[in-house]
Protein backbone atom coordinates (compact mmCIF):
# COMPACT_ATOMS: atom_id res chain seq x y z
CA UNK A 1 0.00 0.00 0.00
CA UNK A 2 2.80 2.42 0.93
CA UNK A 3 4.38 1.93 -2.47
CA UNK A 4 1.21 3.28 -4.07
CA UNK A 5 1.88 6.76 -2.69
CA UNK A 6 5.21 6.89 -4.52
CA UNK A 7 3.97 5.22 -7.72
CA UNK A 8 3.46 7.05 -10.98
CA UNK A 9 -0.23 6.18 -10.95
CA UNK A 10 -0.71 8.07 -7.69
CA UNK A 11 0.99 11.25 -8.96
CA UNK A 12 -0.87 11.16 -12.27
CA UNK A 13 -4.20 10.74 -10.47
CA UNK A 14 -3.35 13.51 -8.00
CA UNK A 15 -2.39 15.87 -10.83
CA UNK A 16 -5.58 15.03 -12.74
CA UNK A 17 -7.76 15.70 -9.69
CA UNK A 18 -6.01 19.04 -9.01
CA UNK A 19 -6.43 20.12 -12.63
CA UNK A 20 -10.06 18.98 -12.58
CA UNK A 21 -10.69 20.93 -9.35
CA UNK A 22 -9.56 24.20 -10.94
CA UNK A 23 -11.76 23.77 -14.04
CA UNK A 24 -14.71 25.86 -12.75
CA UNK A 25 -12.42 28.90 -12.80
CA UNK A 26 -12.10 28.96 -16.57
CA UNK A 27 -14.59 26.71 -18.38
CA UNK A 28 -18.25 27.29 -19.13
CA UNK A 29 -21.19 25.97 -17.11
CA UNK A 30 -22.06 23.70 -20.00
CA UNK A 31 -18.76 21.80 -19.77
CA UNK A 32 -19.11 21.65 -15.97
CA UNK A 33 -22.60 20.18 -16.26
CA UNK A 34 -21.35 17.53 -18.66
CA UNK A 35 -18.45 16.57 -16.41
CA UNK A 36 -20.69 16.52 -13.32
CA UNK A 37 -22.79 13.78 -14.92
CA UNK A 38 -19.64 12.03 -16.11
CA UNK A 39 -18.22 11.94 -12.55
CA UNK A 40 -21.38 10.35 -11.12
CA UNK A 41 -21.24 7.88 -13.97
CA UNK A 42 -17.62 7.19 -13.09
CA UNK A 43 -18.71 6.05 -9.63
CA UNK A 44 -21.30 3.72 -11.20
CA UNK A 45 -18.57 2.17 -13.34
CA UNK A 46 -16.08 1.82 -10.45
CA UNK A 47 -18.71 0.16 -8.25
CA UNK A 48 -19.49 -2.23 -11.10
CA UNK A 49 -15.82 -3.02 -11.58
CA UNK A 50 -15.50 -4.03 -7.91
CA UNK A 51 -18.17 -6.69 -8.47
CA UNK A 52 -17.05 -7.87 -11.88
CA UNK A 53 -13.30 -7.32 -11.89
CA UNK A 54 -12.71 -8.54 -8.36
CA UNK A 55 -15.61 -10.65 -7.16
CA UNK A 56 -16.01 -12.12 -10.68
CA UNK A 57 -19.77 -11.56 -10.69
CA UNK A 58 -21.19 -10.67 -14.12
CA UNK A 59 -23.70 -8.05 -13.09
CA UNK A 60 -25.82 -7.06 -16.10
CA UNK A 61 -28.03 -4.95 -13.93
CA UNK A 62 -25.93 -2.15 -12.42
CA UNK A 63 -28.99 0.02 -12.95
CA UNK A 64 -30.98 -2.12 -10.51
CA UNK A 65 -28.75 -0.88 -7.68
CA UNK A 66 -28.52 2.64 -9.12
CA UNK A 67 -32.24 2.86 -9.81
CA UNK A 68 -33.31 1.65 -6.35
CA UNK A 69 -31.08 4.27 -4.72
CA UNK A 70 -32.13 7.03 -7.08
CA UNK A 71 -35.86 6.34 -6.91
CA UNK A 72 -35.91 5.79 -3.13
CA UNK A 73 -34.27 9.15 -2.61
CA UNK A 74 -36.47 10.81 -5.21
CA UNK A 75 -39.77 9.39 -3.93
CA UNK A 76 -39.02 10.20 -0.28
CA UNK A 77 -38.28 13.78 -1.27
CA UNK A 78 -41.05 14.32 -3.81
CA UNK A 79 -43.90 12.45 -2.09
CA UNK A 80 -43.05 12.87 1.58
CA UNK A 81 -40.99 16.05 1.54
CA UNK A 82 -38.11 14.67 3.59
CA UNK A 83 -34.87 16.65 3.57
CA UNK A 84 -32.41 16.16 0.73
CA UNK A 85 -29.55 14.76 2.82
CA UNK A 86 -31.75 12.30 4.69
CA UNK A 87 -33.13 11.14 1.33
CA UNK A 88 -29.65 10.60 -0.08
CA UNK A 89 -28.59 8.51 2.93
CA UNK A 90 -31.81 6.47 2.83
CA UNK A 91 -31.40 6.01 -0.93
CA UNK A 92 -27.93 4.56 -0.41
CA UNK A 93 -29.25 2.26 2.35
CA UNK A 94 -32.14 1.07 0.15
CA UNK A 95 -29.56 0.28 -2.48
CA UNK A 96 -27.58 -1.81 0.02
CA UNK A 97 -30.75 -3.82 0.69
CA UNK A 98 -31.16 -4.23 -3.09
CA UNK A 99 -27.54 -5.37 -3.25
CA UNK A 100 -28.27 -8.09 -0.66
CA UNK A 101 -31.31 -9.21 -2.67
CA UNK A 102 -29.10 -9.43 -5.75
CA UNK A 103 -26.39 -11.27 -3.80
CA UNK A 104 -28.72 -14.13 -2.83
CA UNK A 105 -28.87 -15.69 -6.33
CA UNK A 106 -25.18 -14.89 -6.84
CA UNK A 107 -24.31 -17.27 -4.02
CA UNK A 108 -26.26 -20.04 -5.78
CA UNK A 109 -25.77 -19.57 -9.50
CA UNK A 110 -22.82 -18.43 -11.58
CA UNK A 111 -21.86 -16.94 -14.93
CA UNK A 112 -24.64 -16.40 -17.45
CA UNK A 113 -27.33 -17.55 -15.03
CA UNK A 114 -26.45 -14.89 -12.54
CA UNK A 115 -26.11 -12.37 -15.38
CA UNK A 116 -29.65 -13.09 -16.43
CA UNK A 117 -31.00 -12.78 -12.88
CA UNK A 118 -29.55 -9.29 -12.68
CA UNK A 119 -31.00 -8.40 -16.07
CA UNK A 120 -34.41 -9.62 -14.93
CA UNK A 121 -34.05 -7.54 -11.76
CA UNK A 122 -33.70 -4.42 -13.92
CA UNK A 123 -36.71 -5.33 -16.06
CA UNK A 124 -38.77 -5.97 -12.91
CA UNK A 125 -37.78 -2.63 -11.44
CA UNK A 126 -38.69 -0.94 -14.72
CA UNK A 127 -42.12 -2.63 -14.76
CA UNK A 128 -42.63 -1.78 -11.10
CA UNK A 129 -41.95 1.90 -11.78
CA UNK A 130 -44.39 1.96 -14.69
CA UNK A 131 -47.12 0.04 -12.82
CA UNK A 132 -46.95 2.18 -9.67
CA UNK A 133 -46.98 5.41 -11.66
CA UNK A 134 -48.83 7.33 -8.91
CA UNK A 135 -45.86 6.92 -6.61
CA UNK A 136 -42.99 6.90 -9.07
CA UNK A 137 -44.11 9.19 -11.87
CA UNK A 138 -44.21 6.23 -14.29
CA UNK A 139 -42.78 6.58 -17.75
CA UNK A 140 -42.79 10.37 -17.64
CA UNK A 141 -40.45 10.49 -14.67
CA UNK A 142 -40.57 11.92 -11.18
CA UNK A 143 -40.06 15.64 -10.67
CA UNK A 144 -38.11 16.39 -7.53
CA UNK A 145 -38.76 19.68 -5.78
CA UNK A 146 -35.44 20.05 -3.94
CA UNK A 147 -31.91 20.19 -5.28
CA UNK A 148 -28.61 20.31 -3.40
CA UNK A 149 -27.61 23.57 -5.05
CA UNK A 150 -28.20 25.28 -8.37
CA UNK A 151 -24.67 26.62 -8.63
CA UNK A 152 -22.94 24.80 -11.51
CA UNK A 153 -19.49 25.15 -9.92
CA UNK A 154 -20.64 23.85 -6.54
CA UNK A 155 -22.41 20.90 -8.16
CA UNK A 156 -19.25 20.14 -10.09
CA UNK A 157 -17.09 20.22 -6.97
CA UNK A 158 -19.52 17.99 -5.09
CA UNK A 159 -19.42 15.46 -7.93
CA UNK A 160 -15.63 15.65 -8.26
CA UNK A 161 -15.11 15.32 -4.50
CA UNK A 162 -17.56 12.44 -4.31
CA UNK A 163 -15.88 10.63 -7.18
CA UNK A 164 -12.39 11.17 -5.75
CA UNK A 165 -13.36 9.89 -2.29
CA UNK A 166 -15.22 6.91 -3.79
CA UNK A 167 -12.26 6.14 -6.04
CA UNK A 168 -9.87 6.27 -3.08
CA UNK A 169 -12.04 3.96 -0.98
CA UNK A 170 -12.82 1.51 -3.80
CA UNK A 171 -9.24 1.44 -5.08
CA UNK A 172 -7.88 1.05 -1.54
CA UNK A 173 -10.31 -1.79 -0.93
CA UNK A 174 -9.35 -3.49 -4.18
CA UNK A 175 -5.64 -3.39 -3.29
CA UNK A 176 -6.19 -4.49 0.31
CA UNK A 177 -6.12 -8.13 1.47
CA UNK A 178 -9.91 -8.13 1.12
CA UNK A 179 -9.54 -7.25 -2.56
CA UNK A 180 -7.05 -10.09 -3.03
CA UNK A 181 -9.39 -12.60 -1.39
CA UNK A 182 -12.22 -11.34 -3.59
CA UNK A 183 -10.07 -11.75 -6.68
CA UNK A 184 -9.13 -15.26 -5.62
CA UNK A 185 -12.72 -16.25 -4.93
CA UNK A 186 -13.79 -14.77 -8.25
CA UNK A 187 -11.24 -16.83 -10.16
CA UNK A 188 -11.45 -20.10 -8.27
CA UNK A 189 -14.02 -20.18 -5.46
CA UNK A 190 -13.29 -23.78 -4.51
CA UNK A 191 -9.58 -23.24 -4.04
CA UNK A 192 -10.06 -19.93 -2.24
CA UNK A 193 -12.50 -21.66 0.10
CA UNK A 194 -10.04 -24.51 0.64
CA UNK A 195 -7.42 -21.97 1.73
CA UNK A 196 -9.75 -21.07 4.57
CA UNK A 197 -11.30 -17.82 3.33
CA UNK A 198 -14.97 -17.24 3.94
CA UNK A 199 -16.12 -16.63 0.38
CA UNK A 200 -19.75 -15.96 1.21
CA UNK A 201 -18.79 -13.20 3.64
CA UNK A 202 -16.39 -11.56 1.20
CA UNK A 203 -18.85 -11.69 -1.69
CA UNK A 204 -21.63 -10.24 0.42
CA UNK A 205 -19.27 -7.45 1.47
CA UNK A 206 -18.45 -6.75 -2.19
CA UNK A 207 -22.14 -6.55 -3.07
CA UNK A 208 -22.84 -4.24 -0.13
CA UNK A 209 -19.98 -1.88 -0.97
CA UNK A 210 -20.81 -1.84 -4.68
CA UNK A 211 -24.50 -1.26 -3.97
CA UNK A 212 -23.76 1.49 -1.43
CA UNK A 213 -21.69 3.53 -3.90
CA UNK A 214 -24.07 2.88 -6.81
CA UNK A 215 -27.06 3.97 -4.74
CA UNK A 216 -25.33 6.99 -3.25
CA UNK A 217 -24.23 8.14 -6.69
CA UNK A 218 -27.70 7.50 -8.13
CA UNK A 219 -29.34 9.54 -5.34
CA UNK A 220 -26.89 12.42 -5.82
CA UNK A 221 -27.49 12.34 -9.58
CA UNK A 222 -31.25 12.57 -9.04
CA UNK A 223 -30.83 15.67 -6.89
CA UNK A 224 -28.54 17.15 -9.52
CA UNK A 225 -30.96 16.51 -12.41
CA UNK A 226 -34.06 17.43 -10.41
CA UNK A 227 -35.84 14.44 -11.97
CA UNK A 228 -35.73 10.67 -11.74
CA UNK A 229 -36.74 8.79 -14.87
CA UNK A 230 -36.42 5.29 -16.21
CA UNK A 231 -34.41 6.57 -19.16
CA UNK A 232 -31.68 8.15 -17.01
CA UNK A 233 -31.17 5.75 -14.09
CA UNK A 234 -32.91 2.41 -14.74
CA UNK A 235 -33.00 1.57 -18.45
CA UNK A 236 -30.91 -1.40 -19.61
CA UNK A 237 -29.14 0.96 -22.04
CA UNK A 238 -27.79 2.96 -19.07
CA UNK A 239 -26.50 -0.26 -17.54
CA UNK A 240 -24.84 -1.15 -20.84
CA UNK A 241 -23.06 2.21 -20.78
CA UNK A 242 -21.78 1.50 -17.26
CA UNK A 243 -20.45 -1.90 -18.34
CA UNK A 244 -18.89 -0.52 -21.52
CA UNK A 245 -17.21 2.25 -19.46
CA UNK A 246 -15.60 -0.26 -17.14
CA UNK A 247 -14.44 -2.54 -19.94
CA UNK A 248 -13.16 0.42 -22.00
CA UNK A 249 -11.21 1.90 -19.12
CA UNK A 250 -9.79 -1.44 -18.14
CA UNK A 251 -11.50 -3.97 -15.94
CA UNK A 252 -9.93 -4.88 -12.61
CA UNK A 253 -8.31 -1.43 -12.34
CA UNK A 254 -11.18 0.47 -10.62
CA UNK A 255 -9.66 3.84 -11.58
CA UNK A 256 -9.81 2.92 -15.27
CA UNK A 257 -13.57 2.49 -14.99
CA UNK A 258 -13.96 6.15 -14.03
CA UNK A 259 -11.74 7.19 -16.96
CA UNK A 260 -13.85 5.06 -19.30
CA UNK A 261 -17.07 6.64 -18.05
CA UNK A 262 -15.75 10.18 -18.49
CA UNK A 263 -14.48 9.29 -21.97
CA UNK A 264 -17.81 7.74 -22.94
CA UNK A 265 -19.90 10.72 -21.86
CA UNK A 266 -17.57 13.37 -23.27
CA UNK A 267 -17.18 11.45 -26.56
CA UNK A 268 -20.94 11.11 -26.82
CA UNK A 269 -21.23 14.89 -26.47
CA UNK A 270 -18.50 15.61 -29.03
CA UNK A 271 -20.23 13.34 -31.51
CA UNK A 272 -23.58 15.05 -31.02
CA UNK A 273 -23.25 16.89 -34.40
CA UNK A 274 -23.23 13.50 -36.14
CA UNK A 275 -26.79 13.07 -34.86
CA UNK A 276 -28.10 9.55 -34.72
CA UNK A 277 -24.74 8.07 -35.65
CA UNK A 278 -23.19 9.13 -32.30
CA UNK A 279 -24.20 5.95 -30.47
CA UNK A 280 -23.04 3.89 -33.44
CA UNK A 281 -19.58 5.45 -33.40
CA UNK A 282 -19.18 5.11 -29.61
CA UNK A 283 -20.25 1.44 -29.77
CA UNK A 284 -17.91 0.78 -32.70
CA UNK A 285 -14.95 2.33 -30.86
CA UNK A 286 -15.82 0.34 -27.74
CA UNK A 287 -16.04 -2.87 -29.79
CA UNK A 288 -12.63 -2.20 -31.35
CA UNK A 289 -11.12 -1.65 -27.89
CA UNK A 290 -12.73 -4.87 -26.65
CA UNK A 291 -11.35 -6.80 -29.65
CA UNK A 292 -7.86 -5.32 -29.87
CA UNK A 293 -7.04 -3.88 -26.43
CA UNK A 294 -8.92 -6.20 -24.08
CA UNK A 295 -7.08 -4.62 -21.12
CA UNK A 296 -8.73 -1.25 -21.76
CA UNK A 297 -7.07 2.19 -21.56
CA UNK A 298 -5.55 1.86 -18.13
CA UNK A 299 -4.76 -1.82 -18.60
CA UNK A 300 -2.73 -1.00 -21.73
CA UNK A 301 -0.94 1.92 -20.01
CA UNK A 302 -0.11 -0.07 -16.88
CA UNK A 303 1.20 -3.09 -18.75
CA UNK A 304 3.48 -0.82 -20.78
CA UNK A 305 4.81 0.71 -17.57
CA UNK A 306 5.33 -2.72 -16.06
CA UNK A 307 7.31 -3.81 -19.11
CA UNK A 308 9.62 -0.80 -19.23
CA UNK B 1 -65.05 -17.58 -27.28
CA UNK B 2 -62.39 -15.63 -25.48
CA UNK B 3 -60.74 -18.88 -24.43
CA UNK B 4 -60.42 -19.89 -28.10
CA UNK B 5 -59.03 -16.50 -28.98
CA UNK B 6 -56.38 -16.82 -26.27
CA UNK B 7 -55.60 -20.35 -27.45
CA UNK B 8 -55.16 -19.29 -31.07
CA UNK B 9 -53.30 -16.01 -30.52
CA UNK B 10 -51.14 -17.58 -27.84
CA UNK B 11 -50.19 -20.41 -30.15
CA UNK B 12 -48.99 -18.11 -32.92
CA UNK B 13 -46.95 -15.95 -30.52
CA UNK B 14 -45.49 -18.99 -28.78
CA UNK B 15 -44.50 -20.64 -32.06
CA UNK B 16 -42.74 -17.43 -33.10
CA UNK B 17 -40.92 -17.22 -29.76
CA UNK B 18 -39.93 -20.87 -30.09
CA UNK B 19 -38.44 -20.30 -33.53
CA UNK B 20 -36.51 -17.23 -32.37
CA UNK B 21 -35.15 -18.96 -29.27
CA UNK B 22 -34.17 -22.26 -30.92
CA UNK B 23 -31.27 -20.82 -32.90
CA UNK B 24 -30.11 -18.89 -29.86
CA UNK B 25 -30.01 -22.00 -27.68
CA UNK B 26 -28.39 -24.08 -30.43
CA UNK B 27 -25.41 -21.71 -30.58
CA UNK B 28 -25.06 -21.73 -26.83
CA UNK B 29 -25.29 -25.52 -26.69
CA UNK B 30 -22.63 -26.04 -29.35
CA UNK B 31 -20.15 -23.23 -28.78
CA UNK B 32 -21.06 -21.74 -25.40
CA UNK B 33 -21.75 -18.36 -26.98
CA UNK B 34 -24.61 -16.19 -25.76
CA UNK B 35 -25.30 -13.95 -28.72
CA UNK B 36 -26.70 -10.67 -27.43
CA UNK B 37 -27.04 -9.28 -30.97
CA UNK B 38 -29.89 -11.76 -31.50
CA UNK B 39 -32.66 -9.14 -31.47
CA UNK B 40 -30.70 -6.92 -33.85
CA UNK B 41 -30.32 -9.77 -36.37
CA UNK B 42 -34.06 -10.50 -36.24
CA UNK B 43 -34.92 -6.83 -36.74
CA UNK B 44 -32.37 -6.54 -39.57
CA UNK B 45 -34.12 -9.43 -41.35
CA UNK B 46 -37.56 -7.88 -40.91
CA UNK B 47 -36.44 -4.42 -42.03
CA UNK B 48 -34.64 -5.86 -45.07
CA UNK B 49 -37.78 -7.79 -46.03
CA UNK B 50 -39.87 -4.65 -45.55
CA UNK B 51 -37.50 -2.49 -47.59
CA UNK B 52 -37.28 -5.03 -50.42
CA UNK B 53 -41.02 -5.59 -50.62
CA UNK B 54 -42.42 -2.12 -49.88
CA UNK B 55 -39.69 0.23 -51.13
CA UNK B 56 -38.07 -1.69 -53.99
CA UNK B 57 -41.26 -3.59 -54.80
CA UNK B 58 -39.75 -7.02 -55.47
CA UNK B 59 -42.80 -8.86 -54.15
CA UNK B 60 -43.54 -10.51 -50.83
CA UNK B 61 -41.82 -13.86 -51.49
CA UNK B 62 -38.59 -12.34 -52.79
CA UNK B 63 -38.72 -9.82 -49.96
CA UNK B 64 -38.97 -12.57 -47.36
CA UNK B 65 -36.07 -14.41 -49.01
CA UNK B 66 -33.94 -11.26 -49.00
CA UNK B 67 -34.77 -10.79 -45.31
CA UNK B 68 -33.61 -14.30 -44.45
CA UNK B 69 -30.50 -13.78 -46.60
CA UNK B 70 -29.62 -10.59 -44.74
CA UNK B 71 -30.01 -12.40 -41.42
CA UNK B 72 -27.73 -15.19 -42.64
CA UNK B 73 -25.07 -12.68 -43.73
CA UNK B 74 -25.34 -10.76 -40.45
CA UNK B 75 -25.03 -13.99 -38.47
CA UNK B 76 -21.84 -14.95 -40.32
CA UNK B 77 -20.50 -11.43 -39.88
CA UNK B 78 -21.23 -11.66 -36.15
CA UNK B 79 -19.31 -14.90 -35.95
CA UNK B 80 -16.29 -13.90 -38.04
CA UNK B 81 -15.96 -10.25 -37.00
CA UNK B 82 -16.87 -10.43 -33.31
CA UNK B 83 -17.15 -13.89 -31.79
CA UNK B 84 -14.26 -15.71 -33.47
CA UNK B 85 -11.63 -12.99 -32.84
CA UNK B 86 -12.53 -13.04 -29.15
CA UNK B 87 -12.45 -16.84 -28.98
CA UNK B 88 -9.07 -16.95 -30.74
CA UNK B 89 -7.55 -14.02 -28.85
CA UNK B 90 -4.54 -14.85 -26.70
CA UNK B 91 -4.72 -11.60 -24.78
CA UNK B 92 -8.08 -12.40 -23.20
CA UNK B 93 -7.86 -14.95 -20.37
CA UNK B 94 -10.01 -18.03 -21.02
CA UNK B 95 -12.21 -17.54 -17.96
CA UNK B 96 -13.10 -14.03 -19.12
CA UNK B 97 -13.98 -14.92 -22.73
CA UNK B 98 -17.62 -15.35 -21.80
CA UNK B 99 -18.03 -11.77 -20.60
CA UNK B 100 -16.06 -10.49 -23.60
CA UNK B 101 -18.33 -12.34 -26.02
CA UNK B 102 -21.33 -10.93 -24.18
CA UNK B 103 -19.98 -7.37 -24.25
CA UNK B 104 -18.80 -7.70 -27.86
CA UNK B 105 -22.08 -9.05 -29.23
CA UNK B 106 -24.02 -6.51 -27.18
CA UNK B 107 -22.03 -3.64 -28.74
CA UNK B 108 -22.38 -5.22 -32.17
CA UNK B 109 -26.14 -5.44 -31.68
CA UNK B 110 -26.28 -1.76 -30.72
CA UNK B 111 -24.29 -0.91 -33.87
CA UNK B 112 -26.77 -2.80 -36.08
CA UNK B 113 -29.69 -1.18 -34.26
CA UNK B 114 -28.27 2.32 -34.73
CA UNK B 115 -27.53 1.71 -38.42
CA UNK B 116 -31.11 0.54 -38.97
CA UNK B 117 -32.42 3.61 -37.13
CA UNK B 118 -30.14 5.86 -39.21
CA UNK B 119 -31.07 4.50 -42.61
CA UNK B 120 -34.68 3.44 -42.03
CA UNK B 121 -35.74 5.69 -39.07
CA UNK B 122 -37.18 4.44 -35.78
CA UNK B 123 -40.71 4.08 -37.15
CA UNK B 124 -42.41 0.72 -36.80
CA UNK B 125 -42.48 -1.27 -40.03
CA UNK B 126 -44.91 -3.98 -40.98
CA UNK B 127 -43.73 -6.40 -43.65
CA UNK B 128 -46.37 -7.09 -46.31
CA UNK B 129 -47.87 -10.46 -45.36
CA UNK B 130 -47.51 -13.37 -47.78
CA UNK B 131 -51.12 -14.46 -47.23
CA UNK B 132 -53.89 -11.98 -46.56
CA UNK B 133 -57.45 -12.08 -45.37
CA UNK B 134 -59.20 -13.56 -42.33
CA UNK B 135 -60.92 -16.84 -41.57
CA UNK B 136 -63.24 -17.88 -38.75
CA UNK B 137 -61.90 -20.65 -36.53
CA UNK B 138 -64.27 -21.77 -33.76
CA UNK B 139 -65.99 -18.39 -33.92
CA UNK B 140 -62.76 -16.38 -33.71
CA UNK B 141 -61.87 -14.09 -36.60
CA UNK B 142 -58.24 -14.99 -37.21
CA UNK B 143 -55.97 -13.38 -39.81
CA UNK B 144 -54.74 -16.01 -42.26
CA UNK B 145 -51.30 -14.56 -41.72
CA UNK B 146 -51.41 -15.68 -38.09
CA UNK B 147 -52.14 -19.27 -39.14
CA UNK B 148 -49.42 -19.05 -41.76
CA UNK B 149 -46.94 -17.87 -39.11
CA UNK B 150 -47.80 -20.76 -36.80
CA UNK B 151 -47.54 -23.34 -39.60
CA UNK B 152 -44.21 -22.05 -40.92
CA UNK B 153 -42.75 -21.98 -37.40
CA UNK B 154 -43.80 -25.56 -36.70
CA UNK B 155 -42.52 -26.74 -40.10
CA UNK B 156 -39.15 -25.08 -39.67
CA UNK B 157 -38.72 -26.51 -36.18
CA UNK B 158 -39.65 -29.98 -37.50
CA UNK B 159 -37.11 -29.57 -40.31
CA UNK B 160 -34.47 -28.55 -37.79
CA UNK B 161 -35.24 -31.64 -35.73
CA UNK B 162 -34.79 -33.83 -38.83
CA UNK B 163 -31.57 -32.03 -39.73
CA UNK B 164 -30.05 -32.46 -36.30
CA UNK B 165 -31.16 -36.02 -35.68
CA UNK B 166 -31.15 -37.61 -39.13
CA UNK B 167 -28.25 -36.14 -41.12
CA UNK B 168 -24.50 -36.60 -40.74
CA UNK B 169 -23.87 -32.86 -40.36
CA UNK B 170 -26.61 -32.62 -37.79
CA UNK B 171 -25.19 -35.48 -35.79
CA UNK B 172 -21.79 -33.79 -35.81
CA UNK B 173 -23.44 -30.63 -34.43
CA UNK B 174 -25.17 -32.66 -31.75
CA UNK B 175 -21.91 -34.39 -30.85
CA UNK B 176 -20.11 -31.05 -30.62
CA UNK B 177 -22.69 -29.82 -28.14
CA UNK B 178 -22.12 -32.89 -26.00
CA UNK B 179 -18.35 -33.10 -26.10
CA UNK B 180 -16.33 -30.71 -28.30
CA UNK B 181 -13.01 -32.40 -27.53
CA UNK B 182 -14.38 -35.81 -28.48
CA UNK B 183 -15.54 -34.46 -31.83
CA UNK B 184 -12.08 -33.03 -32.55
CA UNK B 185 -10.50 -36.37 -31.67
CA UNK B 186 -12.76 -38.04 -34.24
CA UNK B 187 -11.20 -35.83 -36.89
CA UNK B 188 -13.96 -33.28 -37.37
CA UNK B 189 -12.97 -29.64 -37.67
CA UNK B 190 -14.72 -27.76 -34.87
CA UNK B 191 -14.64 -24.46 -36.78
CA UNK B 192 -16.62 -26.04 -39.64
CA UNK B 193 -19.27 -27.19 -37.20
CA UNK B 194 -19.46 -23.69 -35.73
CA UNK B 195 -19.93 -22.23 -39.21
CA UNK B 196 -22.78 -24.68 -39.90
CA UNK B 197 -24.41 -23.78 -36.58
CA UNK B 198 -24.13 -20.05 -37.20
CA UNK B 199 -25.63 -20.64 -40.66
CA UNK B 200 -28.58 -22.53 -39.19
CA UNK B 201 -28.92 -19.85 -36.56
CA UNK B 202 -28.93 -17.08 -39.19
CA UNK B 203 -31.67 -18.78 -41.19
CA UNK B 204 -33.81 -19.44 -38.09
CA UNK B 205 -33.40 -15.89 -36.78
CA UNK B 206 -34.13 -14.55 -40.28
CA UNK B 207 -37.35 -16.53 -40.68
CA UNK B 208 -38.44 -15.58 -37.16
CA UNK B 209 -37.64 -11.92 -37.84
CA UNK B 210 -39.51 -11.77 -41.15
CA UNK B 211 -42.55 -13.54 -39.67
CA UNK B 212 -42.49 -11.21 -36.68
CA UNK B 213 -42.39 -8.27 -39.09
CA UNK B 214 -45.49 -9.58 -40.87
CA UNK B 215 -47.32 -10.52 -37.70
CA UNK B 216 -46.65 -7.68 -35.27
CA UNK B 217 -44.31 -5.27 -37.06
CA UNK B 218 -40.85 -4.25 -35.81
CA UNK B 219 -38.85 -1.11 -35.20
CA UNK B 220 -35.29 -0.54 -34.07
CA UNK B 221 -36.68 -0.26 -30.54
CA UNK B 222 -37.66 -3.97 -30.65
CA UNK B 223 -33.99 -5.03 -30.55
CA UNK B 224 -33.56 -5.00 -26.77
CA UNK B 225 -36.90 -6.63 -25.85
CA UNK B 226 -36.40 -9.33 -28.51
CA UNK B 227 -32.96 -10.25 -27.19
CA UNK B 228 -34.26 -10.19 -23.62
CA UNK B 229 -37.24 -12.44 -24.42
CA UNK B 230 -35.08 -14.96 -26.30
CA UNK B 231 -32.59 -14.90 -23.42
CA UNK B 232 -35.23 -15.48 -20.77
CA UNK B 233 -36.98 -18.24 -22.75
CA UNK B 234 -33.70 -20.02 -23.25
CA UNK B 235 -32.73 -19.74 -19.58
CA UNK B 236 -36.19 -20.83 -18.48
CA UNK B 237 -35.93 -23.91 -20.67
CA UNK B 238 -32.34 -24.62 -19.72
CA UNK B 239 -29.37 -23.14 -21.59
CA UNK B 240 -28.48 -25.28 -24.56
CA UNK B 241 -31.54 -27.53 -24.40
CA UNK B 242 -33.59 -27.15 -27.59
CA UNK B 243 -36.64 -29.06 -26.31
CA UNK B 244 -36.50 -27.06 -23.07
CA UNK B 245 -36.60 -23.84 -25.09
CA UNK B 246 -39.63 -25.06 -27.06
CA UNK B 247 -41.55 -25.79 -23.86
CA UNK B 248 -40.45 -22.51 -22.29
CA UNK B 249 -41.48 -20.58 -25.42
CA UNK B 250 -45.02 -21.90 -25.12
CA UNK B 251 -45.14 -21.26 -21.38
CA UNK B 252 -44.00 -17.66 -21.85
CA UNK B 253 -46.14 -17.10 -24.97
CA UNK B 254 -49.34 -18.28 -23.30
CA UNK B 255 -48.56 -16.55 -20.01
CA UNK B 256 -48.13 -13.25 -21.86
CA UNK B 257 -51.27 -13.71 -23.93
CA UNK B 258 -53.32 -14.65 -20.86
CA UNK B 259 -52.10 -11.59 -18.98
CA UNK B 260 -52.71 -9.31 -21.93
CA UNK B 261 -56.30 -10.56 -22.41
CA UNK B 262 -57.38 -11.12 -18.82
CA UNK B 263 -55.50 -8.44 -16.85
CA UNK B 264 -54.07 -5.66 -18.95
CA UNK B 265 -51.68 -5.44 -21.92
CA UNK B 266 -49.52 -3.13 -19.80
CA UNK B 267 -48.60 -5.98 -17.43
CA UNK B 268 -47.92 -8.39 -20.27
CA UNK B 269 -44.31 -9.27 -19.47
CA UNK B 270 -44.48 -9.28 -15.65
CA UNK B 271 -45.76 -12.84 -14.90
CA UNK B 272 -43.18 -14.37 -17.23
CA UNK B 273 -40.40 -12.45 -15.46
CA UNK B 274 -41.71 -13.54 -12.04
CA UNK B 275 -41.81 -17.14 -13.22
CA UNK B 276 -38.25 -16.79 -14.48
CA UNK B 277 -36.99 -15.47 -11.13
CA UNK B 278 -38.87 -18.25 -9.34
CA UNK B 279 -37.36 -20.95 -11.56
CA UNK B 280 -33.88 -19.44 -11.14
CA UNK B 281 -34.21 -19.75 -7.38
CA UNK B 282 -35.50 -23.30 -7.16
CA UNK B 283 -33.95 -24.78 -10.31
CA UNK B 284 -31.11 -22.57 -11.59
CA UNK B 285 -30.32 -24.84 -14.55
CA UNK B 286 -33.80 -24.25 -16.06
CA UNK B 287 -36.58 -26.71 -16.82
CA UNK B 288 -34.59 -29.22 -18.88
CA UNK B 289 -31.04 -27.92 -18.47
CA UNK B 290 -27.95 -29.84 -17.52
CA UNK B 291 -25.37 -28.25 -15.29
Amino acid sequence: MASFFTSRLFFVSLALVIIAATLPLYVSGYVLGLLTVAFYFGVFAMAWDLLFGFAGEVNFGPTFLIGVGAYTAGILNAQFGWSVYLCIVLGALASVVAGLVLALPALRVRGPYFGLTTLVAVLMLQNFIVVFADLTGGEIGLTIPDVITINAGANYWIALGFMTISAAILYGLSQSPIGLVLQASGQDPVQAGALGFNIVKHKLAAFIVSAFFSGLSGALLVFYFGTASVGTVVDVAVGVNVIVSAVLGGRRTVLGAALGAIFLIVAGEFLRPTGELATFIVSAVALLVVLFFPGGFLGAALSREARS
Amino acid sequence: MRAFQILIDGFAISALYALGATGFTLIFGVSGVLNLSHGAIMVAAAVAAWAAASVLGVGTYAGALIGVGVALLTAFLTYFAVVKPIQDSRRIPTEEKEIFVLTGTLLWGIMIQELIAYFFTNNAKTVLPIVEGVVEILGVRTPKNEIFTAIVCCLVIALLWLLVNRTRTGKAVLAASMNPRGVTLLGLELTNIYIVVWGIYGILAGIAGVLLGMFLGVSSYSVGPLTASAFSIVVLGGLGSVSGSLIAAFVVGYLETLTAYLVSPAYRTIPALLLLVFVMYIRPQGLLGRR
